[in-house]
């Protein structure tokens, strides 16, 4: 397999310059598409937290509201 | 889960993406040409330390499931579950990385009779079983168990892997990192510990990201439950990440 070596001379330089950018930014790409995911996540989590807060305030509102109606009614 | 991932995340952000900076500045303008393959070497500093922290992220994933295998914490699991997640990612970007460099030097994409580009091809495939294999299991305490066990087993494979290749009779890959010293000038070895260092920040980085982003999720659906006692938040169906 040495002999593989022997046969392959350095390529010049505009000719290897293509090569060493697309391994570089074949690794900026994977970061970047890694990093699009997770903001999607982090966009769906906010949706989550949103709803939650809205469920959270709606719950609260509901036996307040229960408690004021029975008082409404004797009055 | 009462651990906060997200503390010290922009710190090792920073020093992750600073270390990156340099390593790219001391790659290009720093480390000279090599005599044999010319300006395509510089893939090297990019490849190799992606191949090393790939094969580390393995071990730690094993590492972390030995935890949840001792403790039964699910946060164990979860530290498993994104260490072999990230090493994948990594594994990726250092196989096509490894291709181009493969096409550049000897004219292939892939060189099959090749010890160390198989092996770390067979580690990374076996690894790509993981995923499958917890999206297969329905139930969450037994999905956690058989993936730290899986884990555990294919983790020690990695160090293994590594001996046998080092032990094999025919080399093809050039030997430049050994224990007597290397056979790397002084400029060259700073320029790929740096990129190492780099290399290994950004994955601390990206693991604690995915940690402290799964962490928030699962708090959520937990205040949810203890809120509103609505147990709709489960994922439906079956999911390959801990829940």
């Amino acid at each position: 397999m040495n002999v593989l070596f022997a046969v392959a001379p350095a390529l010049p330089l505009g000719k290897a310059g293509k090569f060493v950018a697309a391994a570089y930014i074949v690794f900026v790409l994977v970061i970047l598409i890694y990093v699009a995911i997770m903001a999607v996540r982090a966009q769906r989590l906010e949706g989550e937290l949103t709803d939650l807060r809205r469920d959270v305030e709606a719950a609260r509102q509901g036996p307040d509201r229960a408690e004021r109606e029975p008082q409404e009614s004797v009055l | 889960m009462s651990t906060t991932y997200g503390r010290g995340l922009r710190g090792l952000a920073i020093a992750a993406i600073v270390t990156i900076g340099a390593a790219l500045a001391l790659a290009f303008f720093y480390a000279p040409l090599d005599a044999n393959q010319g300006f395509v070497q510089k893939i090297f500093y990019i490849h190799v330390p992606l191949a090393i922290v790939t094969l580390c992220g393995f071990v730690f994933g094993a590492l972390t499931a030995v935890g949840y295998l001792r403790t039964g914490d699910r946060k164990w699991d979860m530290r498993s579950y994104v260490a072999i997640h990230m090493a994948l990612i990594f594994g990726i970007a250092g196989l096509v990385t490894g291709s181009i460099w493969a096409k550049a030097s000897w004219g292939h994409w892939w060189v099959w009779n090749e010890p160390t580009l198989v092996s770390y091809l067979i580690v990374l495939l076996l690894f790509c079983t993981y995923q499958p294999l917890r999206f297969s299991i329905e139930d969450p305490e037994r999905q956690s168990r058989y993936a730290s066990v899986f884990a555990v087993v294919a983790g020690a494979f990695v160090p293994l892997n590594f001996m046998a290749v080092r032990l094999a009779q025919q080399y093809v890959h050039p030997r430049v990192l050994t224990l007597t010293g290397g056979n790397l000038p002084g400029s060259m070895l700073l320029t790929f510990l740096v990129s190492l260092l780099g290399i290994a920040l950004l994955y601390a980085t990206l693991w604690k990201y995915e940690m402290a982003a799964k962490n928030a999720r699962s708090q959520v659906r937990r205040l949810r439950r203890t809120l509103l006692g609505d147990d709709t938040m489960r994922p439906v169906g079956r999911s390959a990440a801990p829940s």
